[in-house]
């Protein structure tokens, strides 16, 4: 099993309270569930969390006082929250990099290159180990369990968005592309339609196949 | 081969709308009413009788799962929860629907709900599917507005609410009861069972847990008929399955076929075929990580179903092949599926959360050769101690990929031994290097 590790000390902040952009999506989240289930909310509170504290901050993390406000607006325990936080992967308990790169390196990945797209990731930002901040504070490099994208290994999802079909030099090339304040569109990096195969479609090219079907 | 015509996801490459119009022009939502009018046990029967078996891997009948749930309602809201947790090493099936096909799966959620008495679905997908997870609120805010879900969904006088639950990196939670636990806002650590989802599932109340693909695929069987699913596939291995191809194929993609189909055509086919042709095949995983590997003797001939791999000592699993060419380190390539399973316990039952760990170390030193013969045997053991003696089938999720090394590739292990043995000088047991138990950790 894996723990998210604390924070260091002295970066916590002292105080942490919801924004307006953060309040309305919380408004959202909690007509989902039954009102006597408000700690179904927690993870996607932690989420809001770590998006509001990457539009103030840049770096998108969960501070443990934040975790206490999670905890006061579900009317859970404390400690209910910090054990979730900790929990799961994708919930940063540290701060972190303005552009979070994450390597897949599972094996489907593994076998079509995803060592030479971890060499890149170092190599264009200076990394030198899975875990650390690069030096500029731009990139955090982190190695995830499988993405769920196989057919078009390997990726390497950068925040939210997944690059797919990488190799060394292009997973570079959108590492300099992020450098430059760009944001690359998402999706395959060689020409090809999403998770068909490379070279074209091999079904589904007949457009008649697209009109309604039998009723029955 | 399965024809254009008897597709079920015809979006799948996302090459036109995937939005309201689009999926209106490819025929869903279409007569959803008279579906629903047909009545709940009308509904089951027919998706009995289509021979629709679960595509998360377990391959458990999807219409008679949906009859568990209990008839006559206590006063407990029913929930049927989806699970787009798609997290298989492998697997990249789910994430064409929530992306490409979102009203398949929109429409097929409300009918499933209407036959098993549930006013509300929850679907929980993986918290990486971020952008997918957004085209799927589209298309239920777009169902919304129709008025095709929510008060009196399609007009049928049933109240319907679809919402979505984005987990947060942890394959734990594709294990039925900890989705639920993880839905609920706790650690996704899954539960004992009995008792059964279908008594006592989210917030205590009776709950099937489906797949995003086996609930996506039942509104186009209702509209097109049990007997033309059930006409295609073998028997007992019925229809048609989303399948994907990873790994040393020269095109490596997702498509829909027919089971049955040879697993060599469907290589040869879809994936363009084995990279250096089908003589450098070395070995495939056929359906994701969890299930044992397939030596290529074996690819040569099977077929590609639930029935076919199992009787090979395999399994279909999810339908998502990784295919390995000769130039595969496979120890390597297992060693890195035990990292997988140490990474990804949850740590509730000893035997698991002891056993991944020391299957992973052995592993490693397995790659190296750094080992004696007599521990291959000592591995197996353990994943032997591992298999069974756990909650969920994480455990065996583990013990089987090294399992399945030991049964078809033990020559290699032998022979990687003895050139450690003979690199490092002779025959004496192998010396531990300081720094070991540190890197173990």
């Amino acid at each position: 099993m894996s723990v998210q590790p604390n924070a260091p000390d002295g970066v916590e902040p002292t105080r942490f309270e919801f924004d307006s952009e953060s309040e309305q999506q919380i408004a959202t989240i909690l007509a989902k569930y039954p009102p006597e289930r408000k700690a179904s909310g927690v993870l996607p509170l932690l989420y809001v969390v770590q998006k509001q504290m990457g539009r103030q901050t840049g770096s998108a993390w969960i501070p443990r006082v934040a975790m206490d406000v999670v905890a006061a607006r579900l009317e859970m325990a404390p400690i209910r929250v910090y054990e979730v936080a900790t929990f799961y992967l994708m919930f940063n308990t540290k701060p972190i990099g303005r552009y979070h790169l994450q390597v897949c390196t599972t094996t489907s990945c593994w076998l079509r290159g995803s060592d030479d797209v971890t060499a890149a990731c170092k190599a264009a930002t200076g990394i030198r180990a899975f875990g650390e901040t690069s030096a500029d504070g731009l990139f955090t490099l982190t190695e995830v369990e499988c993405l769920g994208a196989c057919a078009n290994a390997p990726i390497l999802q950068v925040d939210d968005d997944y690059y797919e079909d990488l190799d060394g030099p292009r997973t570079e090339e959108l590492i300099e592309a992020l450098k430059r304040g760009e944001r690359p569109t998402p999706g395959p990096t060689i020409d090809r339609l999403n998770s068909a195969p490379a070279g074209g479609r091999k079904v589904l090219v007949d457009d008649a196949a697209h009109k309604p079907q039998g009723q029955g | 081969m399965l024809q254009d015509k008897d597709r079920i996801f015809t979006n799948l490459y996302g090459q036109n709308d995937w939005r309201l119009a689009g999926a209106r022009a490819r025929g869903d939502w279409n007569g959803t009413a008279d579906i629903l009018a047909r009545g709940p046990d009308a509904i089951i029967a027919e998706m009995k009788a289509s021979g629709l078996r679960g595509r998360g891997g377990a391959g458990f009948p999807t219409g008679v799962k949906w009859s568990f749930m209990p008839k006559k309602n206590d006063g407990r809201p029913h929930y049927l929860v989806i699970n787009g947790d798609e997290s298989e090493p492998g697997t990249c099936k789910d994430r064409e629907i929530l992306r490409h096909d979102p009203h398949k799966l929109v429409e097929s959620a409300l009918i499933a709900s209407f036959a098993m008495g549930a006013h509300a679905a929850y679907i929980y997908i993986r918290g990486e599917f971020y952008n997918e997870a957004m085209h799927l609120q589209h298309a239920i805010d777009e169902a919304y507005e129709a008025g095709l879900i929510g008060k009196n969904a399609c007009g049928s006088g049933w109240d319907f609410d679809f919402y979505i639950h984005r987990g947060a990196g942890a394959y734990i939670c594709g294990e039925e009861t900890a989705l639920l636990e993880s839905l609920e806002g706790k650690k996704g650590q899954p539960r004992m069972k009995p008792p059964f989802p279908a008594a006592m599932g989210l917030y205590g109340c009776p709950t099937t847990v489906n797949n995003v693909e086996s609930i996506a695929v039942s509104a186009t069987i209702l509209r097109r008929g049990a007997a033309w699913f059930s006409g295609l596939g073998r028997p007992n291995n019925a229809g048609t399955k989303l399948m994907a191809i990873s790994g040393h194929v020269n095109t490596p993609c997702v498509f829909e076929e027919e089971l049955g189909v040879p697993m060599k055509d469907l290589i040869e086919k879809h994936g363009g075929g084995v990279r250096g042709g089908w003589d450098n095949l070395l070995a495939v995983i056929p359906g994701g990580c969890s299930v044992p590997m397939l030596p290529r003797d074996v690819c040569d001939t099977v077929l590609m179903d639930y029935d076919s791999l199992r009787a090979e000592g395999s399994g279909l699993g999810t339908g998502c092949m990784i295919v390995m060419d000769k130039s595969t380190d496979i120890i390597a390539a297992i060693a890195r599926f035990s990292k997988f399973f140490k990474h990804e316990s949850c740590g509730q039952c000893t035997p698991c959360r002891e056993g991944t760990g020391w299957m992973m170390r052995i592993m490693e030193r397995m790659v190296e050769g750094r080992a004696e013969i007599e521990e291959i045997d000592m591995l197996e053991q353990v994943t032997r101690q591992v298999e069974g003696h756990t909650i969920c089938a994480l455990g065996d999720a583990a013990a089987w990929p090294i399992q399945g090394l030991i049964r078809r590739f033990r020559p290699v292990m032998e022979e990687r031994i003895h050139a450690y043995k003979a690199a490092h000088g002779g025959t004496r047991p192998v010396q531990v290097p300081a720094g070991l138990v540190e890197a173990a950790e």
